[in-house]
């Protein structure tokens, strides 16, 4: 009884984390420590959620745009462009409440053009966010006039660094809009929705479902989530930086929501283990650092990771491992 | 009926072919053979196993049991272009080219002839036109394939088959969306082909074309063998008899049921039309009736289902909902007055094959309830645990990919799926292609009992049997057009087989029969 | 019109407005000079956008070739300046070893049925992985063949330099449109982009075909590593960031279409080119910032992305199958 309770937590990717874990701390013995200092937590594990969290929060969105069978490449300019509306908007004197909704929802907006493109006019969904791949940094930089724009808004600033309750502030909001979307996901009809558009959208339209509104949606959303992201990088760096900022993440994010065990063919999708991977991405990177080597060998190690889950899921693998069980059997008959 | 000789003139021969997939076998035991200098037809319904026996005698399946033989010898394809080496080339109806480049080298791609490792475009383009010319087709060869008709891309097709096996001819339904002018160029390329020794088969569901061209014709009807016979000695209501057989007998035909609801129409359709798709038809449906709806695959069965369900839209007429006049433009609109629709393709078009039994059963009903009065999940369970004793759906586990059932429990899940909305017209294409017997009765019981219920319903299918058997009044299609409409005694299959039978008088007063 | 020729006649008709918008606001950008620059400037991406041609028109796409430049240029620098080794034996081995790469991605890419956008993923960041592993920081290279090679150049009429990297890019195209064009490789590619199942039953090796697809791009994106080394006298790790995305935007540009089976090399040249005209532009006025690039790629893409969405659906085959009755 007891261990079919638990079994929901015991999942490869649950042991992966673990045994990632683990050789962090054989690497580095005080891996585990955390301290309690100036009404917050501080230790390596604190650090790894928080420098996981701009990913965690892409891969919420990313979930739900592969289970339909989509991709979002352009999370990572959506980023930059929220840091950088913020970030402009609080120096030039708006409250920086007005810059956060701003910037949400201009995240939303890209999100949207991006639905659009792919719902309504029906472009494949890695060629439509492209566009906002290529655009969307030199959108930023427009913005920001090509410059890091820096600021001293302390609402800003501590959506980045601050602390909740002991957690920094990066993490809370993780943790808020995992709740969130894994509640309204659940408890409404749109995950429903979404796994029946990202295993047959002619059939789900036919079954009443209005596909294209819920694609807008979808991806709508994940603009939302890379807009929160962008708030996020531009807080802990107290400026927006539209070259860098996001740079790549998207394919963090497709990677954790890949490592979750959400299929690139669309479906069933999983939030909670999307971030999950997101954690897994970062504890391997925290890992590598603090072993001493370069921090790019991490793209050495995501590289094999991918090759490993991409291998084990080909159709050539499944078909040799059905061949050794049947050869298998075959020798246990013979004996 | 069946031929059992064993005729060594055959250049290519099925003996006793089986083919399972699943549970389900496709061919059981078919017999099947071809002569040199013959065109010879293959006629079955969707299901009936003509696509497997093609693609096993063209080497894309391997059968489970039976031999193919070439000349005489047993030979054993492993692939199309291993059977192609052998001289069987295929065409099929959507043409396996590449719109995308030129017809030139769409004839001659794989052995382009080259000097200095460079290929020769002009040479090739001269023997294209060369080789094109004998076909009685004198186009720019440069130009991409995809530029041309449906028509062209066949005989190129043709062309290149012939030119790369010159043995046999598989023609997998060409002339599905050819006009009539084309059709004849066509036939005239066969009829050549035929004279120069070419043995030729020839698929199709146009009964027209059939008598026009072929000298035999093979009948299947759920992966059997009906018969091999000469088309000299056979009508037309022959082979539509032997097409839609009458093997399957349900509990004697209700006759009198039809005048059971006179009343007012819940829904009309007056003169609505698509241009291309199907004429312009007329249609009233009343609560506690079946409409059945007769005639071949291709007839205009299908289009005419998916206009009323709002899936395609009619570009002239007018749907009226009790007494208002209404828009169908989506599923979604058609949903919200109560529609459903079981499409002809269940994978395709019908289940969500990765999700469980349960949330397909609900798919609908949640859909018409909106993103946010979700269901929860027990309420899940009773609708579809409801339902799925209602229909007698057999499945291990609610919570199991629908993909993992029988065809028959999947064609329930959906019918469950439509009565779980609470609807008052349902549109069934096809309920029981393909699905095994119990399945098939419970089908037909249901049918029944939602009539009986007061439903409209309005059922597609190429059992005559049984849709005589349920059927309140039946309307044949023909040509993509509504030729028919029977009531009372003219409800019976000799009737429903003349009227899909007929000439169609104006095909031939007409250049195109669209 | 030839329809796949529509997209390549915008390209054209758009790089000449633009062109001599540009001339008309600054007569200087008119001369052998700014051409020369232009070649010289846009040499490796030329390269690697012919490779990127390949890859798009069979339906595939590559994200590795920026990461290979990076680790090309590390590997020269490392093999002239740690090992001795002569330039062009670098050269040679930087060659072999990003062929070898890009086979072994085409290889997964068939075999284990990957989609390529993962594959080259995990290929960009095992390149760039491994060439931080080798160096953390730019490696000068400094040989007197390297000052040779950047010192030697034709001079063009009106005074312009065509070097030794610009003319290699035009040979690149060359011959690049000629293997498009002119050899059986060439129409297995396009056969590939256009339906790959027709493909395999008219005969097309698939395997065969697309491992060389992806070794020809890793083999173009090497030689762009080897003149981008030649081009800045360095390896560095990071360089070429983001090339990827640029060489993408050429081909789409110029006319090919993304999701395979219709494409030009020539057209590629063009959208270099144009590429090219918009960062002139922005050195030439002064006032501009070189964000407008992106924007500008991004928007020609966006317009492009639809232009072939709107020419390639009106007439698709699926959609003329059963209604359309065209009369030959």
């Amino acid at each position: 009884m007891k261990l079919k309770k638990l079994s929901p937590l015991v999942n490869p990717q649950s042991i992966a984390l673990v045994v990632v874990l683990l050789v962090n701390w054989a690497l580095f013995p005080g891996f585990f420590n955390v301290t309690w200092q100036d009404g917050r937590l501080f230790g390596s594990l604190i650090d790894v959620l928080n420098r996981g969290v701009p990913v965690a929060i892409l891969a919420i969105g990313m979930s739900a745009v592969i289970a339909t069978k989509g991709v979002d490449l352009s999370v990572g300019a959506v980023m930059a462009i929220s840091g950088a509306v913020a970030a402009t908007l609080v120096t030039d004197g708006y409250p920086a409440s007005v810059a956060v909704i701003a910037a949400l929802a201009i995240g939303v907006l890209c999100g949207v053009w991006n639905g659009v493109l792919v719902a309504f006019l029906e472009i494949q969904p890695i060629i439509a966010t492209l566009v906002l791949m290529v655009a969307g940094r030199g959108i930023a930089q427009l913005i920001t006039a090509g410059s890091i724009v820096t600021f001293a808004d302390p609402l800003l600033i501590s959506i980045g660094t601050g602390s909740f309750a002991g957690l920094p502030m990066p993490v809370v909001i993780a943790i808020v809009l995992l709740f969130i979307s894994v509640f309204v996901v659940r408890s409404s009809a749109v995950g429903l929705f979404i796994e029946s558009v990202g295993v047959n959208r002619a059939a789900a339209s036919l079954a009443g479902i209005r596909s294209g509104l819920l694609l807008v949606a979808v991806y709508g959303f994940s603009g939302f989530c890379a807009a929160i992201s962008g708030l996020i990088v531009a807080g802990d760096i107290k400026g927006a930086d539209a070259n860098n900022a996001g740079l790549w993440l998207e394919l963090d994010a497709i990677l954790a929501v890949v490592i979750g065990g959400t299929s690139l063919l669309g479906g069933r999708f999983s939030i909670a283990m999307s971030v999950l991977g997101a954690i897994i991405i970062q504890a391997m990177n925290t890992g590598i650092l603090v072993s001493g080597f370069p921090p790019e060998f991490n793209l050495v190690v995501k590289a094999g990771v991918i090759i490993l889950i991409f291998t084990m899921q080909s159709p050539l693998a499944t078909r040799l491992i059905e061949m050794r069980k049947t050869q298998r059997a075959v020798a246990r008959k013979a004996s | 009926m069946v031929d059992h000789q064993t005729d060594n003139s055959f250049v290519l021969e099925a003996r006793g072919v089986i083919k399972i997939f699943g549970q389900s076998r496709a061919l059981d035991g078919v017999n099947f053979g071809l002569r040199r200098g013959e065109v010879h037809a293959l006629l079955g319904e969707n299901g009936a196993g003509k696509s497997t026996l093609i693609k096993i005698l063209t080497g894309a399946y391997q059968p489970d049991g039976g031999e193919v033989l070439l000349d005489g010898e047993p030979v054993h394809f492993a692939d199309p272009l291993h059977a192609q080496s052998h001289g069987i080339g295929t065409v099929y109806q959507e043409v396996n080219l590449l719109p995308n480049r030129s017809v030139a080298e769409n004839l001659f791609l794989g052995r382009q002839p080259t000097r200095f490792g460079f290929v020769r475009k002009s040479l090739i383009e001269k023997n294209a036109r060369e080789l094109l010319s004998r076909y009685g087709l004198d186009i720019d060869v440069q130009a991409e394939l995809g530029t041309y008709s449906v028509a062209v891309q066949q005989i190129v097709a043709i062309a290149r088959a012939v030119e790369l096996s010159g043995k046999v001819l598989v023609l997998d339904e060409p002339t599905a969306s050819l006009d009539k002018l084309e059709v004849e160029k066509l036939f005239e390329v066969v009829t050549q082909l035929k004279e120069r020794g070419m043995a030729i088969v020839f698929i199709t569901h146009f009964l027209d074309q059939v008598f026009a061209i072929s000298d035999r014709v093979t009948i299947l009807r759920n992966g059997r063998l009906i018969g091999t016979e000469p088309l000299s000695g056979l009508t037309r209501t022959d082979v539509v008899r032997m097409m839609l057989g009458k093997d399957i007998t349900f509990a004697p035909a209700v006759t009198g049921i039809e005048e059971r609801a006179a009343g007012p129409a819940l829904v009309e359709f007056t003169e609505c039309g698509k241009a291309g798709k199907i004429h312009p038809f007329s249609l009233k449906i009343r609560r506690g009736e079946v409409v059945g709806v007769a005639g071949l695959l291709g007839s205009g069965r299908t289009e005419m289902a998916r206009i009323m369900f709002g899936a395609d839209q009619c570009d002239a007429g007018e749907i009226r909902i009790g007494d208002k006049p209404v828009a169908l433009k989506s599923p979604v609109q058609a949903i919200a007055h109560g529609f459903g629709f079981c499409p002809e393709d269940r994978k395709v078009e019908g289940i969500l094959g990765d999700l469980s039994v349960r949330e397909n059963i609900v798919i609908a009903l949640q859909g018409k309830l909106g993103w946010f009065k979700a269901l929860n999940r027990d309420e899940q369970m009773e609708i579809a645990g409801k339902f799925a004793e209602d229909l007698d759906i057999r499945a291990a586990s609610l919570d199991m990919p629908v993909k993992l059932l029988s065809g028959g429990n999947q064609q329930k899940v959906i019918l469950a799926r439509w009565l779980a909305t609470d609807p008052n017209f349902l549109i069934l294409d096809e309920p029981t292609r393909g699905i095994d017997v119990g399945a098939h009765a419970e089908i037909v019981r249901t049918i029944n009992r939602l009539r009986e219920e007061g439903l409209a319903l309005l059922v597609i299918s190429s059992e005559l049997d049984e849709i005589v058997a349920y059927s309140s009044r039946i309307v044949v299609m023909r040509d993509r057009e509504m030729v028919a409409e029977l009531t009372g005694d003219n409800i019976n299959p000799s009737v429903i087989v003349q009227a899909i039978a007929a000439q169609h008088e104006t095909v031939s007063a007409e250049g195109a029969s669209v | 019109m030839n329809r796949s020729l529509r997209p390549l006649a915008a390209t054209a008709v758009i790089f000449a407005l633009a062109y001599a918008a540009s001339i008309f606001q600054f007569p200087g950008m008119f001369s052998t000079r700014v051409l020369g620059n232009f070649l010289t400037d846009n040499a490796f991406l030329g390269i690697t956008a012919v490779g990127m041609t390949f890859v798009i028109i069979s339906g595939g796409i590559d994200l590795s070739v920026g990461a290979i430049i990076g680790f090309t240029g590390v590997l020269i620098a490392v093999l002239i300046g740690w090992a001795g080794i002569h330039p062009l034996a670098a050269f040679v081995i930087a060659l072999v070893v990003a062929g070898a790469f890009g086979a072994a991605m085409g290889a997964a890419i068939h075999y284990l049925e990957v989609p390529p956008f993962i594959v080259t993923l995990a290929g960009m960041f095992l390149a760039r992985g491994a060439a931080s592993v080798i160096t953390q920081d730019s490696i000068p290279v400094t040989h007197e063949f390297y000052s040779k090679v950047t010192s030697t150049y034709w001079l063009m009429p009106g005074g312009g330099r065509l070097s030794m990297i610009g003319a290699l890019m035009i040979i690149v195209f060359i011959v690049g449109a000629l293997v498009a064009h002119r050899t059986r490789f060439g129409s297995n590619v396009y056969a590939l982009g256009g339906n790959a199942t027709s493909a395999a039953l008219m005969g097309v090796p698939v395997a065969r075909t697309t491992i060389l697809i992806y070794t020809l791009s890793a083999t173009l994106s090497g030689l762009a590593g080897i003149v981008f080394s030649l081009y800045t006298s360095a390896g560095y790790p990071l360089a070429a960031v983001g090339v990827e995305l640029d060489a993408i935007g050429a081909v789409v540009i110029g006319g090919t279409l993304l999701t395979g089976g219709y494409g030009f090399v020539a057209g590629t040249f063009i959208g270099v080119m144009l590429q090219g005209l918009v960062q002139t532009y922005i050195i030439f006025d002064g006032t501009l910032s070189s964000w407008w690039t992106k924007i500008v790629i991004g928007g020609l893409l966006f317009v492009f992305i639809v232009l072939q969405r709107l020419v390639f659906s009106a007439s698709s085959s699926r959609s003329k199958v059963f209604w359309k009755l065209k009369h030959e």
